[in-house]
């Protein structure tokens, strides 16, 4: 189950990633900005496909603590067992 | 010191009658009218329901936009502006910045009237529907103006002035000479200059409503836009971009670059709504005062003007607008320039038409030809009281240009003139 959240968060981040940013170099540990170099504007557009996605809602404090791929699978897990 | 020449190296467009430049050209020489039926004007009821926009091959836009950005992409005035103004920089031979640093020579001033009034539209429904939050990134960056200068400077990676202007529909000439004037003063080495318009009801509706766009062509498109002509019934709304590069001559010779034409010089001004000038009237006497500022500005005799390209919407100011010209270069009858308006294949294009015009202009002069005027047969007679009528083609002719005159005119009773020469070393 958590696998299969982590692959479709992976689609999601795809499509975010700058050109020269493989989707190979996306683990579970990595920061969105400092890592993935993932523009700080398109972290908004990343929740709202996450909330699209799972059918979830993301408040402005959630954002605040994804910073890693790992925050955002944490943040999926808690709102879909709320 | 003697100004630096200032050439013209790069052409890009994207217009109702054509997008891309070879596309374009042919349309130009041709007469091929890029004004269509709009089924959608037809349902939201305008009075006017035909209009002049690019068509846009399927799979386009790949080619100018990453998939990212391609993501809820939904301003056309920006779409225009990319692909018109990344075609100019190609057709200049210039690279792109590498990744690391920025070309600090090169800047971009890219006008346009309103920017992404379809994405605002779609923002506008989120915020009343209590949704802000949903809106994304690209509520920002596709609805502010200077978002088509802010999108060109990233994928460039021009390290100048980047920009953008606005003043109506003279935007796009406008333009022209804030760069030229940015290079003469030796503060830029080239400059990407053009302008975009957003198609669509949103932009157009107000036009309508001031019942200045022809109504009794819904069914016969192309041949309602009608400049200089006795029966002009308004002008067609249009939409698009054109881009051109221009740069320095020592800049354009040491890079080895083809030089289209000669940027000579110009002038902008403004009557001030006063005299006969309101908000959107023009005042003649800036207008005779702005073509005469730009021929003395570039260092030439009103009578060496071999060529016009008029602002000329085909409304009832067509004849206003020839009288102004022909009191400002003192010439008459035979001694008239060529006077083409191109608004009678592609419309109005509003911000957009100084640029898309400027180009078709430049390559007028390029190719040695005066692009034939459309549905004018019939030309005004207060037209023909200052104009030769051999002096305003029906279909495109062979004529070397030297000196070719283009203005545009805006509400808000604003002028520019722009002076292009055929360019000798």
């Amino acid at each position: 189950m958590k696998e299969e959240r982590y692959q479709i968060l992976k689609t999601i981040i795809k499509n975010y990633l700058p050109e020269d940013v493989s989707i190979d170099a996306v683990s579970q540990e990595s920061n969105f900005v400092s890592e993935l170099n993932i523009n700080s504007a398109n972290l908004v557009d990343i929740v709202l496909d996450v909330e699209d996605e799972f059918d979830i809602r993301l408040e402005n404090e959630d954002m605040e603590e994804m910073l890693t791929v790992n925050d955002a699978l944490a943040i999926i897990d808690k709102k879909l067992s709320a | 010191m003697d100004k630096p020449r200032v050439v013209i190296t790069g052409l890009g467009v994207c217009a109702p009658n054509g997008v891309g430049l070879a596309d374009f050209t042919e349309a130009m020489q041709e007469g091929k009218s890029g004004i269509r039926f709009s089924p959608q004007l037809k349902e939201l009821e305008f009075s006017c329901q035909i209009a002049g926009e690019p068509l846009l091959k399927d799979n386009l836009l790949e080619h100018y936009f990453t998939p990212l950005q391609l993501r809820g992409l939904n301003s056309s005035g920006l779409v225009y502006g990319v692909v018109a103004g990344r075609d100019a920089w190609n057709d200049a031979g210039l690279p792109l910045a590498a990744k690391e640093e920025p070309d600090w020579d090169s800047g971009i001033v890219f006008g346009t009237g309103i920017l992404g009034a379809d994405k605002f539209r779609e923002s506008i429904y989120k915020i009343d529907d209590k949704n802000v939050r949903r809106l994304g990134s690209g509520a920002v960056m596709q609805v502010m103006a200077s978002g088509i200068s802010a999108y060109l400077g990233g994928m460039l990676g021009c390290g100048n002035q980047v920009t953008t202007n606005s003043a109506a529909c003279t935007t796009g000439t406008e333009g022209i000479l804030m760069a030229y004037d940015r290079i003469i003063a030796g503060k830029a080495q080239r400059m990407l200059v053009g302008s975009c318009s957003d198609s669509g009801p949103y932009l157009w509706a107000g036009f309508d409503s001031m019942r200045i766009l022809p109504n009794k062509y819904n069914d016969n498109p192309t041949e309602a836009s009608r400049p200089m002509s006795a029966s002009a019934a308004g002008f067609v709304p249009g939409s698009g971009a054109g881009a051109l590069v221009i740069e320095s001559l020592e800049s354009a010779v040491t890079r080895g670059a083809k030089i289209y034409a000669e940027v000579l010089g110009g002038a902008v001004n403004s009557g001030g709504q006063r005299g006969e000038g309101s908000m959107t009237a023009p005042n003649s006497a800036a207008v005779i005062r702005c073509i005469r500022s730009a021929v003395r500005n570039s260092g030439i005799a009103p009578s060496e003007v071999d060529a016009i390209n008029g602002h000329l919407t085909a409304t009832g100011k067509d004849a206003l607008e020839i009288e102004n010209w022909s009191k400002a270069l003192q010439l008459t009858g035979t001694d008239f320039p060529y006077v083409n308006s191109f608004k009678g294949l592609f419309g109005h294009c509003l911000a957009a038409a100084g640029s898309i015009e400027s180009v078709a202009s430049v390559l007028q002069v390029h190719k040695g030809q005066i692009f034939g005027n459309v549905n004018c047969s019939d030309v005004h007679p207060n037209i023909l009281k200052k104009v030769h009528p051999s002096k305003i083609p029906q279909v495109t002719i062979v004529h070397r240009s030297k000196i070719l005159a283009k203005a545009s005119f805006g509400f808000g009773d604003v002028n520019a003139c722009v002076i292009f020469g055929a360019f000798n070393d």
